[in-house]
Order: C-alpha cells, then sequence, then structure tokens
C-alpha cells in the first residue's frame, strides 16, 4: 500500500488505527524532523539517538539528563539484552500474579464465556452479515463483556490484565471479528479514559461505556483550535478505517494544536487527546467498509465537521495526546497476542483431529513426517505465543511500567505465529480447509489484519530495533564518557575491558541463567546465553558502525528486531518450561521438548543473523535491494523484459 | 409460599470423552472438566422464573459432595438463587454415595429449611439413576411431579405436564411437593459476568450429613458371583432374603 507522500501528517496515529503503511517512512522521518511533527515510534528513537528527549521507556530521563550515564536501570528484560545483559527479574520466574480470590473468579467466568461463545455466537453467520448479529450484540453487552477492565464500582467487571488475558483467549479462539468489536471498543477506545482520565471523566463516561454504547480512537488528520469564548475547542477533520466507527457513541480523538513551545519560543503543533461524544454534533461517518476480513467488526471513515468540545474533555494533557496514544497502545497490546493464542488452539485442534483420522496411502496421515512437522511447528509458536501473553500481562499486573518492547514483540510474533499456524492447519486440511464449512479459511482472513493494524509489524520492528539501540547507545555513550577521565571511572571501565577481552579470547564473561533456568533445560538456557552475548555485541558493533545514521538502515534494523524477537522467545519458553518442571507438571516432559527444540532453531536464527550483520556479501545484498527497488519504482512496475520478447 | 430448595449435581461435563482408569476402579476425574449437571440447570431456571413471577421469595441452591461442588452452587447463585448450603462429603464416602443417602439429606433440608418445593434435575448424566426425586418425596411422605415439561403454580396446588412412555399426562398436586425437571421445561439462562460477580457476595453454608441426622453411607459390600440359578437360589435363602 504505497501512500501519496501528501497530506497525511506524521502518522502517529497509524500506530491506533489500521495504517495506510508505512513505505515512505524514511521520507517521513525526514520530513517529520523538518516539520516538527512528532512520529511515532521511528522518530522517538531517531530523536533519542540525536539525545534529545526519549519518550519510550520510563526509565528515559528528561533531555537535559539524557546525557548522563542512565541512573535508573530498567528491569525489563528486553531492554538490557540489547546491551548484552541478562537482567532476569522480569522474566523469571513465570509470573503467576493472581491471588486466590482472583484466580477463583477467573475460573468461574471462564465456562459461562466459553458457553456462549461455542453455542450462541455464530461466526460463520457475523462474518456473512457483515456484522455481529444484533440478539448476539444484546448478549454480550448484559454478559457484560464491553467493559471488562472498568473498574466494579463503574459498573464493569474489573479485571486484572490477566484475567482479562484469559477471557479475550476464548474470544480469540471462536470468533476474530467479534473480538474485534470488543477490543477496539475497550483496549483502545476508552481505554484512554481507563489510563489517564480525571475521577470526573471516569465517573462520567465509564459507566456508560462499560454496557457498550461503542468507542473507538480517530486521530491526527484533525485540527483542534480553542474557541473564542475559550470553554471549547473546535475540531474539524476525519480519519479512515476506525473500528466501530459507523456505532460508536464516544471517541477517543487526537488532533493537532498549535502550541507555543516554551524551549525555542516557535509554534509548534502538538497532539492533544480528546473525549469527544457523537452528541456534541457535527460527527458523521461514512458506509462500512468492505474488508477480506474480520467482517463482523464495523469499519469506518469518521468526520468531525466543527464539532463542540467542551475544555473539561481534555484527556490527559494539553499537548500530551502522544503520551496518551502511547499509554493505550502499550496497554493494550498484550491482549491480541492472548487472543490469537486462543485462535491457534483452535485451529490447532481441527487441524490434529483431520490428521488424527484421515487416511491416506495405507495410513493415518499423522504418521507421517511431512504432517508431524507441521503439527510439531504449530504447537511450538501456540506455545510460544500464549507464554509472551502471559508473561507480559503478569508483568503489567505486578506493576511493571517497562514493557513496551516485550509488548511490541509479543504483537509482532503472535500476528506472524496465527498466520502460519492457521495456514498450515489449511494444509494438513487439504481440500476440506479450503472449504467454507470448516471454518479455518474464514479465520486466515480474519487474521490478515492483525498484521497491519495497531502498529504494522514492519513498523513495530523499527520500534523494538531502535527503542533497544536508544538505551544501549545511550550505554555506550556513558562509556565514552567515563573514557575521557578514566581514573575516575577506573571501575566501570575496567570491569568493560575485561568483558570484552573475554568476548574477544571466546571466553565467557560470566553472564549465565544458572539458578533461574530448571537444571533439566540447562542446555538450552545456555544456548540463550550465548545469543544474548553475541547479540549485544552486535548491537554495539551497528552502533558504532552507523551512530545516529542507524536510524536510516532499515535493512539492518530488521534483523537486528528479528533476533530480538527471537531471543525473547527462547527465554520466555525457558521460564515457563523451567516451571512447570519445577511444579512437576504431568505435561513438563512435553513441554521440554517443545523448549528444547524452539530454543535450537532460535539460536540458529540469530545466528545467521548476527552473521549477516558482519557480512560484506549481505550488505552488498541490502545494497541491490535497493536498486532493484528504485528501478521497479522508477518504471512503474516490472523492468525486466518479457521472455517472449513481447 | 416462601422457599424453593433446588437440588445441583457437579458431574463430568457431558462433551467430555470419559475414559476408564488403568486399574478399572473407575472414570478418570482428576483434571477433566466438570460443570453442573444439565437437568439441574433446567430445576434452577424453574426456580428462578418462579421467584421471578414472585410465586416464591427463596431458593437455595443445594449441593453433595466434597469442596469442589462449591463451583457448582456459585453457578446456580450466578443464576439467581438466593443462598446456597453445601453438604460436605469426600472420599471414599462421597464414592459410596448413592441416591438414598442423597434424599435422605434433601428431606432432612426440606423439613428444616420449611421448603414448599424441592425440585431436582430427573437424573445425573452420569450414573442415569433417576431415582432420588421419586425417593425424596417417598421419605418425606410428599407428593411428586416428575419428568416436568411444564410447570404452573395454582394457588396451593401446582399443575404438572410430566413426559411419560404414552405421551403428556397432566396431573394437579398439592404442596409441599417434589419437581423433577425433564428436558423440555425450560432453556437454563447464562450466567452474565454481573451475576457472576454479585453471586460472589451470596452466602454458602456449611455443614455435615450428621448435622442433619442422616447415618454416614454404608460402606458398599462386594457381590458374589455365582456360577447357576440354584445356587443363586439357595445363598439367597441362607441369608434371609427369601
Amino acid at each position: 500500500m504505497l501512500l501519496g507522500k501528501v497530506s497525511l501528517t506524521p502518522a502517529l496515529c497509524t500506530a491506533l488505527r489500521i495504517s495506510p503503511a508505512f513505505s515512505g517512512i524514511q521520507k517521513q522521518i525526514g520530513a517529520a524532523a523538518t516539520q516538527n511533527a512528532r512520529l511515532y515510534a521511528s522518530s522517538q528513537a531517531a530523536e533519542a539517538v540525536l539525545d534529545k528527549q526519549a519518550v519510550g521507556t520510563t526509565t528515559a530521563t528528561k533531555a537535559a539528563t539524557a546525557k548522563k550515564a542512565q541512573s535508573v536501570e530498567s528491569q525489563s528484560f528486553a531492554v538490557n539484552m540489547f546491551k548484552g545483559q541478562i537482567n532476569p527479574s522480569q522474566v523469571f520466574p513465570f509470573p503467576s500474579v493472581m491471588n486466590e480470590e482472583q484466580t477463583q473468579f477467573l475460573q468461574e467466568l471462564v465456562p459461562p464465556v466459553s458457553k456462549f461463545f461455542e453455542e450462541v455466537n455464530d461466526p460463520a453467520k457475523n462474518d456473512s452479515l457483515e456484522k455481529v448479529e444484533d440478539s448476539t450484540m444484546e448478549s454480550l453487552k448484559e454478559m457484560g463483556a464491553f467493559g471488562l477492565q472498568v473498574p466494579q464500582d463503574l459498573g464493569g467487571v474489573g479485571l486484572t490484565n490477566t484475567q482479562y488475558a484469559r477471557l479475550v483467549e476464548i474470544v480469540g479462539q471462536h470468533d476474530l471479528g467479534v473480538g474485534i468489536t470488543l477490543g477496539a471498543h475497550q483496549s483502545i477506545g476508552f481505554k484512554g479514559i481507563l489510563l489517564v482520565g480525571s475521577p470526573a471523566q471516569k465517573e462520567k463516561y465509564l459507566p456508560k461505556l462499560a454496557t457498550a454504547s461503542g468507542s473507538d480512537a480517530a486521530s491526527i488528520k484533525t485540527l483542534a483550535t480553542l474557541s473564542p469564548c475559550g470553554k471549547h475547542y473546535i475540531l474539524n477533520g476525519g480519519k479512515i478505517w476506525i473500528s466501530n466507527g459507523g456505532l460508536a457513541e464516544i471517541f477517543t480523538v487526537f488532533a493537532k494544536m498549535p502550541m507555543m513551545d516554551e524551549k525555542t519560543g516557535q509554534m509548534k503543533d502538538k497532539i492533544t487527546a480528546f473525549i469527544v461524544e457523537r452528541s456534541f454534533g457535527g460527527v458523521t461517518h461514512g458506509p462500512p467498509e468492505k474488508k477480506m476480513g474480520i467482517k463482523a467488526s464495523n469499519t469506518a471513515e469518521v468526520y468531525f465537521e466543527n464539532v463542540p468540545v467542551p475544555i473539561e474533555n481534555v484527556l490527559g494533557e494539553v499537548g500530551g495526546g502522544f503520551k496518551v496514544a502511547m499509554a493505550i497502545l502499550n496497554n493494550g497490546r498484550f491482549g491480541m497476542a492472548a487472543a490469537l493464542s486462543g485462535t491457534m488452539k483452535g485451529v490447532i485442534t481441527q487441524a490434529v483431529d483431520h490428521a488424527a483420522n484421515r487416511v491416506q496411502f495405507g495410513s493415518k496421515i499423522h504418521t507421517y513426517g511431512a504432517i508431524q512437522e507441521k503439527l510439531a511447528r504449530m504447537t511450538m509458536l501456540q506455545y510460544v505465543t500464549e507464554s509472551m501473553a502471559y508473561m507480559i500481562s503478569g508483568n503489567m499486573d505486578s506493576g511493571s511500567k517497562d514493557y513496551h518492547i516485550e509488548a511490541a514483540i509479543s504483537k509482532i510474533f503472535a500476528s506472524e505465529a496465527a498466520w502460519e499456524v492457521t495456514d498450515e492447519c489449511i494444509q494438513v486440511m487439504g481440500g476440506m480447509g479450503f472449504m467454507k464449512g470448516s471454518g479455518v479459511e474464514r479465520v486466515m482472513r480474519d487474521l490478515r489484519i492483525f498484521r497491519i493494524f495497531e502498529g504494522t509489524n514492519d513498523i513495530l520492528r523499527l520500534f523494538v530495533a531502535l527503542n533497544g539501540f536508544q538505551d544501549a547507545g545511550k550505554h555506550l555513550k556513558s562509556l565514552q564518557k567515563a573514557l575521557k577521565n578514566p581514573l575516575g571511572n577506573a571501575g566501570l571501565l575496567a570491569g568493560e575491558i575485561t568483558k570484552r577481552a573475554k568476548r574477544t579470547a571466546g571466553l565467557s564473561t560470566g553472564l549465565t541463567l544458572q539458578g533461574s533456568v530448571h537444571p533439566e533445560l540447562s542446555h538450552s538456557g545456555n544456548l540463550a546465553v550465548k545469543a544474548i552475548e553475541h547479540f549485544g555485541v552486535t548491537v554495539e558493533d551497528m552502533l558504532l558502525k552507523y551512530g545516529k545514521n542507524i536510524l536510516h538502515e532499515q535493512f539492518v534494523l530488521k534483523r537486528v528486531a528479528d533476533s530480538a524477537i527471537d531471543l525473547y522467545a527462547m527465554v520466555v519458553v525457558l521460564s515457563r518450561a523451567s516451571r512447570s518442571l519445577s511444579q512437576g507438571h504431568a505435561s513438563a516432559q512435553h513441554e521440554k521438548i517443545l523448549c528444547e527444540t524452539w530454543c535450537i532453531e532460535a539460536y540458529d536464527r540469530i545466528m545467521k543473523n548476527v552473521k549477516d550483520l558482519k557480512s560484506s556479501s549481505t550488505t552488498q545484498v541490502f545494497k541491490n535491494m535497493k536498486a532493484i527497488s528504485a528501478a521497479v519504482v522508477e518504471n512503474g512496475g516490472i523492468v525486466a523484459p518479457h521472455p517472449l520478447g513481447f | 409460599m416462601s422457599r424453593v430448595l433446588v437440588g445441583v449435581k457437579r458431574v463430568i461435563d457431558y462433551a467430555v470423552k470419559i475414559r476408564v482408569k488403568p486399574d478399572h476402579s473407575g472414570v478418570v476425574t482428576d483434571g477433566v472438566k466438570h460443570s453442573m449437571n444439565p437437568f439441574c440447570e433446567i430445576a434452577v431456571e424453574e426456580a428462578v422464573k418462579l421467584k421471578e413471577k414472585k410465586f416464591i421469595k427463596e431458593v437455595v441452591a443445594v449441593s453433595c459432595g466434597p469442596t469442589q461442588v462449591t463451583e457448582t452452587i456459585r453457578t446456580a447463585l450466578a443464576m439467581g438463587c438466593d443462598r446456597g448450603i453445601h453438604v460436605e462429603v469426600s472420599g471414599k464416602d462421597y464414592e459410596a454415595m448413592g441416591p438414598l443417602q442423597i434424599s435422605k439429606i434433601f428431606a432432612a433440608l426440606a423439613k428444616k429449611e420449611e421448603a414448599s418445593l424441592v425440585i431436582l434435575g430427573k437424573q445425573a448424566i452420569d450414573d442415569d439413576c433417576n431415582q432420588t426425586g421419586q425417593m425424596t418425596a417417598a421419605l418425606l411422605d410428599w407428593p411428586q411431579g416428575t419428568f416436568a415439561s411444564e410447570v404452573t403454580i395454582d394457588g396451593e396446588k401446582v399443575k404438572v405436564v410430566r413426559e411419560i412412555d404414552g405421551g403428556l399426562e397432566t396431573i394437579k398436586i398439592s404442596m409441599p411437593a417434589v419437581l423433577t425437571a425433564d428436558l423440555r421445561l425450560n432453556t437454563p439462562r447464562y450466567a452474565t459476568l454481573p451475576n457472576i460477580m454479585k453471586a460472589k457476595k451470596k452466602k454458602i453454608a456449611n455443614m455435615k450429613p450428621a448435622d442433619l441426622g442422616v447415618d454416614e453411607p454404608p460402606t458398599r459390600l462386594a457381590g458374589v458371583k455365582v456360577e447357576t440359578v440354584d445356587d443363586l437360589v439357595a445363598k439367597l435363602k441362607a441369608n434371609g432374603t427369601i
């Protein structure tokens, strides 16, 4: 989807909704820098690398103090692995965050929700009607499905992130269209109010929203200006592709406002978040879009024409809309991984059922290696996704604020794993898989959007890599500074020198997961440690080679991100399998095999990426790809003449 | 007309594939999904409906068994029952328990709670005994309306349409009475999440069979196989049965 580089102002909120894809990102980053507007993620890291104020991690300090060595240690595993360090506090042991009451409550919720989706909701009907059946919608509202995380005293179910994940898993297993309708409403639409709303705003809107009057986020092409009387903002603009756009009564709108920048004294466009009610007047929407999948979910353009918004409806700070947006997105991401792990569970059951019963060439097809490999890969992908989802929700419930890299990783992984698993399921089922009746083709169509919306996976990879580089870069900078005063920083420098000497000599630098990982998994644990070490070195090498320009090296960033994803995945399954072994689960040995197999393959992939990033032939490949792309773009299509000459 | 007692049983979920234990001593229950017996769900629904129509004031859900049965009582509470009673029986006693002991417990409770109606499912899907309702009525010497597919309260009487082998039979019985629910009596409601939350605040009382004056169930004696009919007759004569 090539975008005209025209008026679409920096797609901050491409991240918020289905984004017109980012093929012009480099141009736009340049444009962004000059236009002074803030781009989602990429510009964040760019600015950070340029030593400006970083917004990403909570451990990031303000611009002025960014030059000092990082004083607050990030507890995030991902942040540390970019520095070649291991901080196990958030990953080992596998989080178990629910108390007895919460566990019991959740156990009571699962059966009725499952029953509803098995017996009442009809995904095939929803798909062909291109909307959620009215009766189903009513039942969902009565059931409280629209306010799962709204506090109980405001009329919601008051679930923690982990409890929410478990229920969303059930929805994902049965009907992603409904999942998006629910998710767009509560994970995005009114999450802003939940996270940063004032008590008055929460009391006014949450009870209504908990019983589902529909909501969604819209943004950025929209302009807000303060009215002469000073009591309202006037909103003008619109956005395409808003989920629930045709149904929502309440919107979270992000609009640009010119504001005085205190530092430069210039007018700058800043983003502010607003709670906008359709009843304010001037809010209209277009017809429902016809989509490949999640047809049951309503998607429409929304327009704002001179909509008066009372100043009390500003969400968060005036000009602080970007932070609100980031908070909302980060906070909702784990839900996707949870839902998709449910989806995968469902299709794997279908694939297994088919493989266990279908006879070809005289044997059940599950006895053939080709099928066995497919089923095994599907199982591992589901295991990793599920582990990521509940590790992150557990971290969030324990109060961690430092999980955005992991959340982004989980979204990328889950969406791609689900696509692969469902695709293989259709393959295992053969012709049956292709038929509407078995329902898997619908799941496939529903899944495609997950790699696109909520931040395309391509953008998120850049986000993961650049965020990681940002912290690693700070670390390097602090080392550079220390080098200017070697005597004063003898301890720090001595440590670093020893570490590097050991590395060059091929010795272990003392990094270990022993004590965290179960002894039966120690070999896989060692693979993870080695991978982290190599990864850390590679990250540093790239920074030293490219410096600030790493921002533009997307071929490099993609490979770094892929390695980071594989690394986090390894650690997550090590943690989960270790816990199962320690607790003596009946399935522990099975999980051990899943873990070991995953780690072997992930290690190989990481090592290959590391090697590629050092190799000159790969650099040549990147250059070639750039050239190929330039040629086809210039030609408006394929360049090579037809083999037949015409 | 104040109170209805509803019995609910925790059974292996109807959709689960039953597996026999390797030692053939029974069926695998560990880690297997359990839920409320479907006919008990219908019984609860009927009781809650009667309350909503204001024929009765309070619905009490009762279950006998180990700690896990409280989950089943909670489901009943989430469907609209007002409070629960958990009669604790565990381990070997629970395995040995059958309709006779259960009906003794229910009879005692019905008297204690001064219930006007006892509504049960017609049978449980694990043992398919179809005895508890009838035995309870007999112990209490109350009229019974079993296999009910329609229940209407008419003053001090209950009109029950029963599904029998030959078709439908309509009877009118006085209260207090015992009813057992058949499949077509109603369609049980789904417990909504807000109702589940409200149910957490409802009380479940705890007691033992002894508290109700009911003995522990006798340990089941092993049977004996005999070779011929003559042997059988001889044995029956010997232990005084005939």
